[in-house]
């Protein structure tokens, strides 16, 4: 609980600070646009996260972004093949990947920093080959499934209000799943032991090689499905920078929302909240006109090494009244 | 207390029911660990399995968790043959190893861990209820009174130990194989150990024990087993569990004089410390002095303060004030490059996390803190004369490694700390603080340990000894210091000695300075 209330408390600070400095940023626009990405985000960053709670890693989780969301267009327009077939399609890409990266990492003992860096390089490679560098977008059709993915339900926009933007739903119900495997499934309660102490583990008889493999799965498919979300979102996809950098904002989103990197520890409402603060920030810095656009990665590096100094300070003062 | 009921339960009627073991061999590339190796364990007995390290103790245990395969040789439970292909076959029939290192998750709750691997559930869903109450079961049986919903971090090892042992129960364990339970725990909590210990007894469990400790063993076990280089080589049973037999059944030899006491004359004051106050017990000052050719003990039960004073009088504690005098010179506190410059060392307890760099090799450890005064052209590391320094350490102190080169990660517990003195005796000290140097370390080690000691302080060495083990404190000290809760109580000249005198002390009561 304590560890949620940390970050809860920065994205609340940062929405302050940003409302307060530039008054669009409560715009329905702006709030719909925010929780959009958000949740498009926290899609991925739930993925690091079981990568993550292994002890582990997942640096790959943008080029499986790019290669999913390049694919997909690209099987649908430019080869007609049916949604029914193109998006499990690509999904099963996605999670194959995910079954190569756990095998390499378990079987062969691999690093999982060395194997996914690998990924990294490899899957944005592919898509630019397979589409040629060119960008692939659905023009103007396709519009049932890219309404159904990146659409809004209105709630009163006459009034004023947000509406709710449909990767919402996605969200929700990918937290909800995410959540109830970790903490009330017996898998979930193996996954995090595993990452904590994996000889614990073995000596108990858990399946660690299984289960790793299963979180390198969950974690490339629901990169899978963060790519196929944002393309239908966005409608254009360019092979050479379509998801740089999402598994950085993926990692901080999980680190922020209190998934320690040496494993075993996890909350899908830390990681959720991590995403979005991470949002928020970006949208501070283009609203915050005293912050010049280039430095907008210096500020992220930033607050996260603050958020992060801050939480082990609290940690060790915590630590010193227990024993004192 | 535990110590005359322990003796009181004999074993129930002998019967087909318990753990039987036959000609068990297992090799290794290059050496033979176990050969044609027998044991026993009836429901009910404690059986203690004691023996230098390499005589294959850690192996026998491996096979019977069913960690490792035998090469040969059969086991039976209940009459019945088995064969483990896994740790979980053991477990299911009933043995459960309790290590050393325990195997817990700390970012789990205590009664996630008893249950961890076999917990109650709906389908795929963990039912909680029954998991908490079954982890309470176990955790009443070994008289743990604690919510289960709790997480494990911040308990005392002596409570992960139990809740180790509560996990093996929660498994219905018959057999528990111990080993080296005691090892990191305070007085009292080994009190409670040897308690359920006695419970588990009295409720028919089995109980395999290995240890170091002999008077633990002494106090504990119906039966004694002692392995060397890999066989049976004697069972003390009843009155026959004493010292002395145990010692010379683990070497093969009469190890009269184990403590190779030699009396000095003590020299000038090589050491002297005067109101120093350590980070953890600022309000109280310590004042003693150590001379050249003294070897002092430091006693006192865990938590006394031992490591804390030896670390800060080296420098790697900051000390809040005090001073400390080395061969007559001020010591700049807080800096172990000036301690050891002015030829003060410390052999740490945690010798593979404090000692050494368990990857790098004898050579590289043993030339570790001298090398820039052999380097060339003060920078470039000078490789016959580290190669010289080490095979010179290693016939010095019969370190047995294959080459210099060996990583000392693989080298027995002696064998390592012989590395970490021979990595301080390169730079010629003049004070040598030692914390806890034998632990885990097996009889014939200790007694070249021992040896090394009298024979640096024959040669004009300080040596200040801190140790929970009684029997060794008396064995080599000079005299003794006693600590409770950050201060030293008493000083007992060795005329004085006796357990009782120093428990006394180290429980809290005073005695004048002499």
């Amino acid at each position: 609980m304590k560890k949620i209330l940390g970050i809860a408390g920065l994205l609340v600070f940062v929405c302050a600070v940003t409302a307060l400095a530039n008054e669009h940023f409560y715009d329905r626009g702006n709030v719909e646009n925010l929780i959009r990405r958000s949740a498009l985000f926290g899609v991925i960053s739930i993925g690091a996260a079981f990568a993550i709670v292994t002890g582990g890693i997942d640096l790959s989780i943008g080029s499986v972004v790019c290669l999913s969301g390049c694919l997909l267009p690209w099987l649908l327009v430019e080869h007609g093949w049916p949604v029914a077939a193109a998006l499990p399609f690509v999904l099963g890409l996605a999670a194959l990947i995910g079954v190569a990266h756990g095998l390499l990492i378990t079987r062969l003992s691999l690093q999982p920093f060395v194997v996914t860096l690998c990924g990294l390089l490899l899957y944005r490679g592919i898509a630019r080959g397979i589409t040629g560098d060119q960008t692939v977008g659905f023009g103007t059709g396709f519009r049932g499934l890219r309404d159904l993915a990146a659409g809004r339900i209105a709630l009163g926009d006459h009034l004023g209000l947000p509406g709710v933007p449909m990767p919402c739903f996605f969200i929700v119900a990918i937290a909800i799943a995410a959540g109830v495997f970790l903490n009330k499934t017996v898998w979930g309660r193996h996954l995090r032991a595993l990452g904590r102490n994996p000889e614990a583990a073995r000596y108990a008889g858990i399946a660690t090689g299984r289960l790793t493999v299963l979180a390198y799965v969950v974690c490339a498919f629901l990169a899978g499905v963060g790519g196929c979300l944002w393309v239908l979102d966005v409608n254009s996809a360019q092979p050479s920078d379509f998801g740089n950098f999402f598994e950085l904002y993926a990692i901080a989103g999980a680190v922020l929302g209190g998934c320690a990197l040496r494993g075993g520890e996890v909350s899908v409402v830390g990681v959720l909240l991590g995403a979005a603060t991470m949002q928020v920030l970006r949208n501070s810095i283009r609203l915050i006109e005293a912050i010049p656009q280039q430095i907008e990665f210096a500020v992220i590096g930033a607050v996260i090494l603050g958020g992060v100094v801050v939480d082990q300070l609290v940690r060790r003062a915590a630590a010193r009244r227990r024993k004192g | 207390m535990t110590r005359g009921t322990t003796r009181a339960h004999a074993p129930a009627a002998r019967s087909e029911a318990g753990l039987t073991v036959r000609g068990i061999s297992k090799s290794f590339p290059g050496v033979r660990a176990l050969d044609r190796v027998d044991l026993d364990v009836r429901a009910g007995e404690v059986v203690a399995v004691i023996g230098e390290n390499g005589a294959g103790k850690s192996t026998l245990m491996k096979i019977l968790a069913g960690v490792q395969a035998a090469d040969a040789g059969e086991m039976r439970i209940d009459g019945r043959a088995v064969r483990f292909a896994g740790p979980a076959d053991a477990q299911r029939a009933g043995i459960a190893l309790i290590h050393q290192e325990l195997n817990l998750c700390d970012n789990l709750s205590v009664a996630a861990n008893i249950m961890l691997g076999h917990e109650p559930r709906r389908g795929p869903f963990l039912a909680e209820r029954a998991l908490l109450d079954a982890a309470d079961r176990a955790l009443r049986r070994v008289g743990l009174d604690l919510d289960g919903r709790r997480p494990l971090a911040g308990l005392s090892i002596g409570q992960c130990q139990l809740i180790e042992i509560a996990k093996a129960l929660s498994r219905a364990a018959r057999l528990l194989i111990m080993d080296e339970p005691t090892s990191s725990l305070t007085q009292a909590e080994a009190e409670r150990l040897f308690a359920v210990v006695g419970d588990l007894r009295a409720q028919g469990v089995a109980v395999v024990y290995i240890s170091h400790r002999l008077s633990e063993v002494k106090a504990l076990a119906d039966r004694v087993v002692v392995l060397r280089d890999g066989r049976n080589a004697a069972e003390l049973r009843g009155d026959e569990i004493e010292h002395g037999r145990m010692v010379a059944a683990m070497v093969g030899r009469d190890v009269d004089r184990f403590y190779q006491r030699r009396a000095h004359e003590p020299g000038y004051v090589a050491l002297a410390v005067e109101g120093l106050r350590t980070s953890a017990w600022p309000q109280h000052p310590i004042h003693l002095k150590v001379r050249a050719g003294e070897i002092v003990g430091l006693a006192g039960l865990v938590g006394a303060g031992r490591s804390e004073l030896l670390g800060t009088i080296f420098g790697v504690h900051p000390a809040r004030g005090g001073q400390v005098r080395v061969r007559g010179h001020d010591l700049v506190l807080g800096d172990p490059r000036r301690a050891i410059a002015a030829g003060l060392v410390l052999v740490p307890e945690n010798r593979k996390e404090q000692g050494l760099v368990l990857d790098f090799g004898v050579r590289a450890n043993v030339s570790l803190p001298s090398m820039h005064r052999r380097a060339r052209a003060g920078m470039f590391v000078d490789d016959h004369a580290e190669r010289r320094l080490a095979e010179d350490a290693v016939a010095r102190l019969a370190i047995k490694a294959p080459h210099v080169d060996q990583s000392v990660g693989l080298l027995s517990g002696g064998n390592q700390q012989k590395v970490v003195l021979g990595k301080w005796l390169a730079v010629d000290p003049a004070v040598l603080l030692l914390d806890e140097p034998t632990r885990g370390i097996d009889v014939g080690s200790k007694a070249e340990i021992y040896a090394l000691l009298h024979d640096l302080a024959g040669r004009g060495l300080a040596i200040l000894l801190a140790s929970s083990e009684m029997e060794e404190v008396m064995g080599v000290c000079d005299r003794v210091l006693v600590m409770h809760e950050g201060r030293i109580t008493g000083e007992l000249p060795r005329a004085a000695f006796s357990e009782q005198a120093i428990l006394q002390l180290a429980v809290g009561g005073e005695r004048r300075r002499a």
